[in-house]
C-alpha cells in the first residue's frame, strides 16, 4: 500500500488551496532551476530509469518518447503539447490535477520542454472542462507574475505556456487529431508517418504527452528515479491515479501504487463492492476502450499494464468501471458502442460504418431480438474494424464488444432464447425477477430494452 | 458521427460580438504564431456562441470566418464537427446529461426520464425559455456519477430528487450552485477520505536542498553539452 508520504498529488481532493504559495509548501517549484540546468539527456535518462510509462492509455515509456525529438533545434521550433482532452469514459484523473494541483503540471511542462529543447507548450484541454480551464489559466497567470515562466524567468529556461481548448470531440484525445484541432481544423487523425516528433504541430517537431505523465515528472526528479521505480512490479513502476466508478460503495479517485491488487484497491478506498464481493460480475479496468474482465479473473489480479494485458484487457487510463450482478452487461456494452458511433470522426469507412452497425446489433441483442448466428457475425465485424483504421478508435470500439462475447456469450444466447419463449412465460419470469433487489435505473432500462 | 445542421431560420441575418468580448478575442489570438491565427477558430466560435444566447448561428459562424480570414467552409466544418457548438436555439439553462456507461450504471437513465418529463424532448426549449436538455457523451467526472453540465459548470452526484429540485429552481429563475450534491469532498470517497491526512505534506516539511542522482551523473553534463553544441 502506498503511504501518504509517497503520494505525488497531495491536493487531489482540493482540500487545500491550488494557489502558488500553498503549492510551493507542498513541494512544487522546489529546485526547478537545478532541474532545468541539467542536460536534456540527463532528464530523459532519469525518466527512463524511473520506468514511467505514459499515463494516457497506451503505456509507452515516456523517457524514450522524449528522445525521439531531434537532438538540436534547426529552422523549426520544438513544441510540447499536453493532452488534457480527457474523455475516455470512466476517466477523470487529469481533471483533478488541473483544478487542484495545477502548479505541478505547469512545472512539469517546463521541465519536459527543457528535456525536448522546446520553448513553447500548449495544453489542450477538453472544451467541457470550463471550471478546470479557468483554474489552470489562473495558475499560469500566477506563474507568469512570479516570473517562474515566460521570457527571462528566474528558473533559467525561456518558456511560454498556453492553454487551448476543444469543443467536445473524444477523437481529439488521439494525438494527431489533437494537433489538427489545435491548428483550427476538425479533429481527424493524420496518417503516420510522419510522426509528430518529426512533423507535428504546425509541421514542427512535437511531442504529445498526457497530463498525468507530465505532472509527475518534477516530483520524480526531486525524489529520485529509483524512488519512483521502487513502486509496483518490474516494468510497471510508479504510482498511479485510479478512477473507480460504477457499483462500489464509495467511488473515488485515488493515487495508489502500481500493481496493487484489485481487491486491495477496492477494499481500502472504495468500501467494497455494492452487495459484497459475491455480487461482483465484471470490471472494465482501463476505461471504456479495453475489454471487460469477469469477476473471478479480476479479483486478485494486479492492476498494471502487463497483468491486465495477459488477461486480454489493459490498464489503459486506470479508469476502473465496476459492474455488479444487477448490471445488464449487453446494455452496458451497447451504450459504449453508442459512444463510439457518436465519436467516430467519419474518416475511415470501417469505423464510421462499423461502429454504428455494432451498436444497432447490440441494441437488438440487449432486447434478445437477434439470431444466434449474429453473435459470430458481430465478432467477425468487430475484427474487420479492428486494425483497419488510421487511428486506434476503431480498435477501441471493437475491443469492448469482443470482451463481451469472449466472457458473456452465454448471456447473449440466453437473452435471445428468452425472447423466443412464449410471452406468458417471459412475463412470469420477469415478475419473479422484479422481486429481486435490483437498482431502479437498471430495472427500468431492462424493461424498456425488452419492451 | 453525428449529422448536424445550422438552424437557418432562427439564426437571422446578422451577428456581432459584444463589446466586452473584444479583449477575450485578443487574448486568444495572442496565443498562436502570427501566421497560424486560424488555431483560434474553436475558442472564437465558443465566444460567439456565448454572445448568441448559448447557440451558434450561421451568421455568427461567418463573423468568425471573416475575423480569422478563413474560407466559410473551413469554419463550417469545424462548427458542425464539434458537438459543443449547438446549432439551434437552447434554453437559458442548457442541461447536458452524461449518459455514457459509468453514469448509466449509477442512474443517468433516471435523470433522462426526469428531463423528458419536466422539459420535454431533447433540444426542446421549455415555454418560458428557461430550460432545454440533451444527452451527451462522457463528461469526465465518472467517479461523481451521475452528473450533468448546466451551461458552464458540473452538477455531480445527483439523485432523481436532487436533479428534479435543480430543474424546478432553474425553471423559477433561481440560481443553483454547481458541485457535488452528496456528502463528499470533490472526488474523495464519501465520508472521511482514506488518504492525504498527513500534516507533513502541507507544511513545507518535504522541501529538499539538492536533487538526488546529480553527483553520479555530474561527470556527464560537460560531455553532454559538447554533444549539444
Amino acid at each position: 500500500m502506498l503511504q501518504d508520504k509517497d503520494r505525488i498529488f497531495t491536493n487531489l481532493y482540493g482540500q487545500h488551496s491550488p494557489g502558488l504559495e500553498a503549492a510551493k509548501q507542498r513541494g512544487a517549484w522546489n529546485l526547478t532551476p537545478d532541474m532545468l540546468a541539467q542536460s536534456p539527456e540527463w532528464l530523459c535518462n532519469q525518466i527512463k530509469t524511473s520506468g514511467l510509462r505514459g499515463r494516457g492509455g497506451a503505456g509507452f515509456p515516456t523517457g524514450l518518447k522524449w528522445t525521439f525529438m531531434p537532438k538540436e533545434v534547426r529552422d523549426r521550433p520544438h513544441y510540447l503539447v499536453v493532452n488534457a482532452d480527457e474523455s475516455e469514459p470512466g476517466t477523470c484523473k487529469d481533471r483533478e490535477i488541473m483544478r487542484h494541483d495545477p502548479h505541478l503540471l505547469i512545472e512539469g511542462c517546463m521541465v519536459a520542454s527543457r528535456a525536448m529543447r522546446a520553448h513553447a507548450c500548449y495544453i489542450y484541454i477538453r472544451g467541457e472542462y470550463i471550471a478546470e480551464r479557468e483554474g489552470l489559466e489562473a495558475a499560469i497567470k500566477e506563474a507568469y507574475e512570479a516570473k517562474l515562466i515566460g521570457q527571462n524567468n528566474i528558473n533559467g529556461w525561456d518558456f511560454e505556456l498556453y492553454v487551448h481548448h476543444g469543443a467536445g470531440a473524444y477523437i481529439c484525445g488521439e494525438e494527431t487529431a489533437l494537433l489538427e484541432s489545435l491548428e483550427g481544423k476538425k479533429g481527424q487523425p493524420r496518417l503516420k508517418p510522419p510522426f509528430p516528433a518529426n512533423a507535428g504541430l504546425y509541421g514542427c517537431p512535437t511531442t504529445v504527452n498526457n497530463v498525468e505523465s507530465i505532472a509527475v515528472v518534477p516530483t520524480i526528479l526531486r525524489r529520485g528515479a529509483e524512488w519512483f521505480a521502487g513502486f509496483g512490479a518490474p516494468n510497471n513502476t510508479g504510482t498511479k491515479l485510479f478512477c473507480i466508478s460504477g457499483h462500489v460503495q464509495r467511488p473515488c479517485n485515488v493515487e495508489e501504487e502500481m500493481s496493487v491488487t484489485f481487491r486491495e484497491l477496492i477494499e481500502t478506498h472504495c468500501g467494497g463492492i455494492k452487495g459484497g464481493w459475491d455480487n461482483l460480475k465484471a470490471v472494465i479496468p482501463g476505461g471504456s476502450s479495453v475489454p471487460m474482465v469477469p469477476a473471478e479473473q479480476i479479483i486478485d489480479a494486479k492492476m498494471d499494464f502487463d497483468t491486465l494485458r495477459d488477461l486480454k484487457s489493459g490498464l489503459g487510463t486506470a479508469a476502473v468501471i465496476v459492474m455488479d450482478k444487477s448490471t445488464d452487461l449487453i446494455k452496458a456494452i451497447a451504450r459504449i458502442s453508442y459512444f463510439y458511433r457518436h465519436e467516430s470522426c467519419g474518416q475511415c469507412t470501417p469505423c464510421r460504418e462499423g461502429t454504428g452497425w455494432m451498436w444497432r446489433v447490440l441494441e437488438r441483442m440487449a432486447a434478445g431480438e437477434a439470431r444466434y448466428e449474429e453473435i459470430d457475425m458481430l465478432l467477425e465485424v468487430s475484427h474487420q474494424v479492428e486494425g483497419h483504421t488510421i487511428c486506434a478508435l476503431g480498435d477501441a470500439a471493437a475491443w469492448p464488444v469482443q470482451g463481451l462475447i469472449r466472457h458473456f456469450r452465454h448471456e447473449i444466447e440466453a437473452r435471445i432464447s428468452e425472447y423466443r419463449l412464449p410471452r406468458t412465460i417471459v412475463q412470469a419470469r420477469r415478475a419473479r425477477l422484479a422481486n429481486r433487489p435490483v437498482t431502479r435505473s437498471l430495472e427500468k432500462s431492462a424493461v424498456t430494452s425488452e419492451g | 458521427m453525428a449529422l448536424r445542421r445550422f438552424d437557418l431560420d432562427a439564426g437571422g441575418e446578422s451577428f456581432a460580438f459584444c463589446a466586452e468580448t473584444e479583449p477575450k478575442i485578443a487574448f486568444w489570438l495572442a496565443k498562436y504564431p502570427e501566421d497560424r491565427q486560424r488555431s483560434a477558430v474553436i475558442p472564437l466560435l465558443w465566444l460567439a456562441q456565448k454572445d448568441n444566447q448559448g447557440w451558434l448561428s450561421e451568421p455568427a459562424m461567418r463573423t468568425v470566418a471573416e475575423l480569422l480570414d478563413m474560407p466559410y467552409i473551413r469554419v463550417y466544418e469545424v462548427a458542425t464537427f464539434y458537438t459543443m457548438f449547438r446549432l439551434q436555439p437552447v434554453g437559458r439553462h442548457h442541461i447536458q446529461i452524461c449518459g455514457t456507461t459509468p453514469c448509466m450504471l449509477r442512474g443517468a437513465n433516471d435523470l433522462k426520464d426526469i428531463a423528458t418529463d419536466k422539459i420535454g424532448a431533447k433540444m426542446h426549449v421549455s415555454d418560458n425559455g428557461q430550460l432545454s436538455w440533451e444527452e451527451v457523451e462522457c463528461l469526465g467526472a465518472c467517479v461523481n456519477a451521475p452528473m450533468v453540465q448546466i451551461n458552464d459548470y458540473y452538477y455531480e452526484d445527483l439523485s432523481a430528487a436532487s436533479f428534479a429540485d435543480i430543474l424546478a429552481k432553474l425553471d423559477q429563475g433561481e440560481a443553483v450552485a454547481p458541485g457535488s450534491f452528496a456528502e463528499r469532498i470533490n472526488s474523495a470517497p464519501f465520508g472521511v477520505p482514506t488518504t492525504l491526512s498527513e500534516e507533513a505534506l502541507y507544511n513545507g516539511a518535504r522541501l529538499i536542498d539538492s536533487l538526488p542522482n546529480l553527483l553520479t551523473e555530474e561527470a556527464n553534463p560537460a560531455a553532454d553539452k559538447k554533444k549539444d553544441a
